[in-house]
């Protein structure tokens, strides 16, 4: 593995620290007819500010986004104003790809950060059942060069090489176990959009029977298309202490991301992924020696069974099958040694604008132990949480119950 | 074992507005992928190009070395239109957008020349048989639509 040399910047330098004092979130399902963009985004916010004990009136700015064109409409943010409440406020739309509701996260932080306006309200949203997320996928790609040769979401690159590396037998088995855990974990939290009751027992027959998408990629490993909106509610450290009795403080975010279609170069010298680079980076600049340790929950955007066991090897800076024998020996389970999503992640419920912004706000639950049904049972003081995008476009942040870094 | 819950909403009374979308759009594919596609198009002749510094060629052409960041793009090669099979998937799952009846296999493929393989659709070989190694020769369309499918697929030598 090649080293990426780029030099990033060095630890956010914070004019104030940033809490997070409002989480609202609507059910996550396949289809919502029943209400139209506007309406369910306006359920998030609601939901947020009453979280927050707050009105429309404490809110400075709104920073709101989802996939570029993905239901087929351009710039929401005007219409959604019935919904956002942003009439007569500053509000930016942000849209990074599958990233974005973590850069929206980001954003919120670094607006509150600067002091440039005391509380914001971000929103990620998603309506995939109106829109074709494939085709949406598929135009993102360079229209000379890939549109024609690519799968848009969906990849077998990762099983093949895993395959490669651990052996059939293994791989596979691991795979499963995952997008069994995965299902476990979606079934303690109520939210969560995909609930199958899927026991490990039916590991070998899934591994022959889910259809195959690309190579071993399978039906079943792959993440769900949802509908759903996010709302989250950030303010600085005074107003946080003064308007929750559980704010969960932002640490450091970074991110990362890179090109890849173009980078076929790589195919003969695997580059550091961006998912690697993004936590090395992150933190070395906050003296994390050993994340496993440190971290009580990680939140991790994972799309995929497949992507999501081999992405906790980068994110975690292991090494080897380490990531393996982690998830064989239960370390990644509710009571493991890092509880690894929880929420059930990206494989039960994907409302993409919304997705990567689910991440930290589940994290932020569980650290407030507000979690449900989902509960990690010991104390979680630090977590973990990822966004993905993009061509391996990463987002990587770090929260914390206490004020003591 | 609990059965599969997917929670259902309330649409008693709602309607879904059904709508498509096909709009004209054009992209200006630029100098570089120009002559790429006329090569492929007029002289079935695949291109790349070539750093002086790193002795790399890369395919599809970039302007600039992606190692040094040396301009490169005078620095024209002709690759040979054999190459070698280093990557492969078996595309199963039916896309609309998708370029050829499912299963297909799509590959990466080392040109003679080329220090980057170059990712297109492999046909001519049973799914069952595609191997890693194979060596495989480009098969150009016989109309041309102005793309990277100009060049067809490659199969077999």
């Amino acid at each position: 593995m090649k080293k990426q040399s780029a030099k990033p910047a060095k630890a956010h330098k914070k004019n104030r620290n940033v809490g997070i004092v409002g989480i609202g979130m609507t059910s996550l399902s396949s289809h919502k007819e029943d209400q139209n963009q506007p309406e369910m985004i306006h359920e998030a916010v609601r939901a947020a500010l009453a979280d927050a004990k707050m009105t429309l009136d404490d809110i400075d700015c709104i920073v709101h986004g989802n996939m570029e064109l993905f239901e087929m409409q351009y710039q929401p943010d005007m219409w959604h104003v019935l919904g956002s409440g942003a009439y007569g406020k500053d509000e930016y739309r942000i849209t990074t790809g599958g990233t974005v509701g973590a850069t929206l996260v980001c954003a919120a932080d670094n607006l509150v950060a600067s002091g440039l306006y005391d509380t914001v309200l971000a929103i990620g949203f998603e309506k995939l059942q109106e829109g074709n997320t494939t085709g949406g996928i598929t135009n993102m790609a360079d229209p000379l060069w890939f549109r024609n040769i690519q799968t848009g979401a969906l990849t077998g690159t990762t099983a093949a090489m895993m395959i490669d590396e651990f052996g059939a037998e293994r791989a596979k088995k691991a795979a499963m176990k995952y997008r069994i855990l995965m299902d476990k974990h979606a079934m303690l939290n109520e939210r969560a959009h995909r609930r199958f009751g899927l026991e490990y027992d039916q590991a070998e027959d899934l591994m022959k029977t889910s259809p195959q998408l690309v190579g071993e990629l399978r039906l079943i490993h792959m993440c769900s298309q949802s509908d759903g909106a996010c709302a989250m509610i950030f303010t600085h450290e005074k107003k946080a202490k003064k308007v929750s009795k559980t704010p969960v403080w932002i640490r450091d975010h970074i991110t990362v991301h890179r090109e890849e279609n173009m980078s076929n170069l790589y195919a003969f010298e695997k580059p550091e992924m961006t998912h690697h680079y993004a936590a090395r980076k992150l933190f070395e600049r906050n003296g994390i020696k050993d994340p496993v340790k440190y971290f009580d929950v990680f939140e991790m955007y994972d799309p995929s069974a497949w992507w999501g066991l081999d992405w906790s090897r980068e994110f975690l800076q292991l090494k080897g099958d380490e990531h393996l024998r982690m998830l064989e020996d239960g370390e990644f389970d509710l009571d493991g040694k890092l509880p690894l999503n929880p929420s059930g992640g990206v494989i039960a419920s994907n409302p993409i604008g919304a997705t990567a912004m689910l991440r930290p706000a589940f994290a932020a639950l569980q650290i407030r132990g507000d979690a449900g049904g989902c509960q990690i049972k010991k104390p979680v003081r630090h977590a973990l949480a990822s966004g993905f995008g993009g061509t391996l476009w990463t987002v990587l942040m770090m929260l914390e119950k206490d004020l003591d870094w | 074992m609990t059965t599969m819950t997917c929670k259902k909403e309330d649409t008693t009374n709602c309607f879904v507005f059904e709508g498509k979308m096909a709009l004209p759009n054009q992209y200006f594919v630029g100098r570089l992928g120009s002559k790429f596609i006329i090569a492929l198009r007029d002289k079935k002749k695949i291109m790349g190009l070539k750093c002086p510094k790193c002795k790399k060629t890369f395919v599809p052409p970039r302007e600039y070395c992606h190692f040094c960041q040396t301009k490169i793009d005078e620095n024209w090669v002709e690759l040979g239109n054999e190459g070698v099979l280093v990557n492969y998937a078996v595309v199963r799952y039916l896309g609309k957008h998708l370029p050829k009846k499912v299963p297909y296999i799509l590959g990466q493929i080392k040109l003679k020349g080329a220090d980057t393989p170059l990712t297109h659709i492999v046909e001519g070989v049973d799914i069952k048989d595609v191997r890693i190694g194979m060596k495989l020769k480009a098969v150009f369309a016989p109309k041309t639509t102005n793309t990277l499918l100009d060049l067809d697929h490659f199969e077999p030598v």
